[in-house]
């Protein structure tokens, strides 16, 4: 009994304690968006620019955050593969967003063989997990960072259509869609106009919770050397060109962008997380 | 009887989509750009008869539903074909590289369960600072992906610190498990994180139910009330996360061994990717699709004598 009086109290502190969690991941995530937009204005350097002479140094005057193993300078890859890192999985996002809305609110509001069917396949992609399926697609497309993006999308699909077709079957049941029907509109117009408006909130917060796994997904190709080509900056390829340096005991160049990575995906979990709580209602 | 009649039709959808499976596999590499008989040969030129002889060798004249059938049947028979880069039979390939990947994913799986559990069980039942301090850690947990894991407990622990190596599989037992800890760790992580949650938010819902407020009424002692009420009950919902726990496993190790370059199935697909070659590819894709399936199927097995509330043949799905 006593467990239950003293659990109270913690968490509505809990709660409490959340909210300036949930303002500094806010401002993490505008900051890194920021970087990203701003980055060409910003960066102290050419992300390209070979300095040799001060391979791996420290943190200096010339270059703030020291320069990697190549040459490079550490910063301006950073800004710069900002872009890269943040366009790729909003690529994911849109694509998988855009395709699921359409493919749950089909099976849901047309049912009988075309749902089987759709449900059917979104059972076989969930078999596929979205790394193994960017593995296959690079491995018949090459390299390149348009394939696993595409194949990242088709991956994470399945998520944003099985909470489409949840909603707009209850959603279809609701009085407003009859009324709407009596007074002579079509299917697609009740839909498009007044079902999926209704719905969007949930399915938006979905997707960007979809955003910083689509993120991991993609840093991890790159740092396969299978993501982006060699010489674009981007956090993931940044990490798999300092580990070797790691392994000289120069760590800076891998750790900063791994950095950059866990910060920026933890950032847009949590705001995406609290997002979806919020507008579905729940509180923990 | 009734639990035969469902394993044997869950036993045949999983076969039906594996088939499908399969098909996708296969296909997807049929549509690649590029010969392998050009592969093969990298850019040098060959008298026709040499190109005939590769050709009849991997079968690449036939039509693609003979091709299909025929590496389908193979297959089935445990025959991969031949790898385009090693020169050696694929199912050779893996019986090399299977064992080391499958005690790396036995390893992680040890860690995530028993750390995953615990620490789900501290933060739900503990509650205050200790669910402030799990909820925080396995918020960085679930933001970190297994190659930044990797390169940073390289750095530290094996290149910093020189306590464990920074590479390799190791020979015999002890140096195998002290070569593969680093590894290990760094591929639990982020499911330590997903399994705390999921634990810690599954046991919080028991918390709050009528049945443990009627155990405490009666006055049944609150660590009983725990194990016996609040941990079973959430253990059923845990265990959902099954297959997409050993799914992650498998296929991070992708990025974990290339990392720490053991050698095993994960730095395999990665070669195998890079230099295109094919057969091998398929190979590990459908061994790793097969294996999420067939942890799937166990968990749906097992789910009921866990939480005999779950009606067999209810589906839900792990994610």
């Amino acid at each position: 009994m006593s467990a239950v009086l003293t659990r109270r109290p913690v968490l509505s502190r809990l709660r409490a304690g959340r909210a300036p969690l949930q303002a500094v991941c806010l401002a993490v995530v505008a900051l890194v968006v920021l970087a990203a937009v701003l980055a060409p204005w910003l960066a102290p350097a050419d992300p390209n620019a070979v300095d040799l002479g001060s391979a791996l140094a420290g943190p200096g005057a010339g270059h703030p955050l020291g320069v990697d193993a190549a040459g490079r300078d550490t910063l301006a890859r950073l800004l710069i593969g900002a872009r890269t890192s943040l366009l790729g999985p909003l690529g994911v996002v849109v694509f998988s967003t855009v395709g699921g809305i359409a493919v749950g609110a089909a099976a849901a509001w047309r049912g009988g063989w075309l749902d089987s069917l759709l449900s059917r396949s979104t059972e076989l992609v969930f078999a596929f997990p979205g790394m193994l399926l960017a593995v296959l697609v690079v491995a018949v497309a090459g390299e390149g960072l348009l394939a696993p993006v595409v194949a990242l999308a088709v991956a994470y699909l399945p998520y944003v259509s099985r909470l489409t077709r949840a909603l707009v079957l209850t959603e279809r049941e609701r009085p407003y869609v009859a009324a709407h029907r009596v007074q002579g509109q079509s299917a697609a117009q009740i839909l498009l106009r007044h079902v999926l408006p209704n719905i969007a909130p949930v399915v938006l917060a979905q997707s960007a919770v979809n955003f910083g796994y689509a993120l991991m997904d993609l840093a991890g190709l790159s740092f396969l050397g299978l993501g982006v080509p060699a010489l674009t900056p981007d956090w993931g390829r940044m990490v798999f060109d300092g580990q070797s340096a790691v392994q000289h005991g120069y760590p800076l160049s891998a750790v900063l962008p791994c950095v950059a990575i866990v910060l920026t995906v933890v950032a847009f979990n949590v705001v995406g997380e609290r997002w979806a709580d919020h507008v579905s209602g729940r509180n923990r | 009887m009734n639990f035969l009649r469902f394993a044997v039709r869950r036993l045949l959808e999983m076969a039906a989509t594996l088939f499908v499976a399969s098909f996708v596999v296969f296909g997807a590499m049929y549509l690649a750009p590029g010969s392998p008989a050009g592969f093969l040969l990298s850019g040098r030129s060959a008298s026709p008869a040499a190109l005939q002889a590769i050709n009849e060798q991997y079968h690449l004249d036939d039509p693609f539903p003979v091709r299909y059938l025929r590496w389908l049947g193979q297959v089935l028979h445990g025959d991969f074909g031949r790898s385009l880069t090693y020169r050696t039979d694929v199912s050779r390939l893996l019986a090399d590289r299977l064992p080391v990947t499958l005690t790396l994913v036995a390893m992680a799986l040890l860690i995530v369960v028993v750390l995953g559990l615990a620490l789900g069980w501290i933060g739900a039942v503990r509650g205050g600072a200790a669910d402030s301090a799990v909820l925080v850690s396995t918020m960085v947990a679930v933001g970190t992906p297994s190659f930044v894991a990797a390169v940073l407990l390289q750095g530290l622990f094996a290149v910093r610190l020189g306590w464990f190596p920074s590479g390799g599989a190791g020979q015999g037992f002890a140096d195998t498990v002290w070569h593969l800890t680093l590894p290990a760790v760094a591929l639990a992580l982020y499911l330590v994180g997903l399994l705390a949650r999921v634990t810690r938010s599954a046991m919080l819902d028991e918390l709050g139910s009528e049945h443990v407020a009627v155990a405490r009424a009666r006055g049944v002692p609150e660590r009983r009330v725990i194990v016996r009420h609040v941990f079973r009950n959430a253990l059923g919902t845990v265990l959902t996360t099954g297959g997409l726990v050993v799914s992650t496993l498998l296929v991070c190790t992708v990025l974990v061994e290339s990392a720490f370059s053991v050698g095993g199935l994960g730095q395999l697909l990665e070669l195998a990717t890079t230099t295109k070659d094919f057969p091998t590819v398929q190979a590990v894709a459908l061994i790793v699709v097969a294996l999420f399936m067939a942890v799937n199927l166990l968990v749906d097995l097992v789910h009921p004598l866990v939480d005999p509330r779950v009606v067999l043949g209810a589906r839900r799905s792990a994610a």
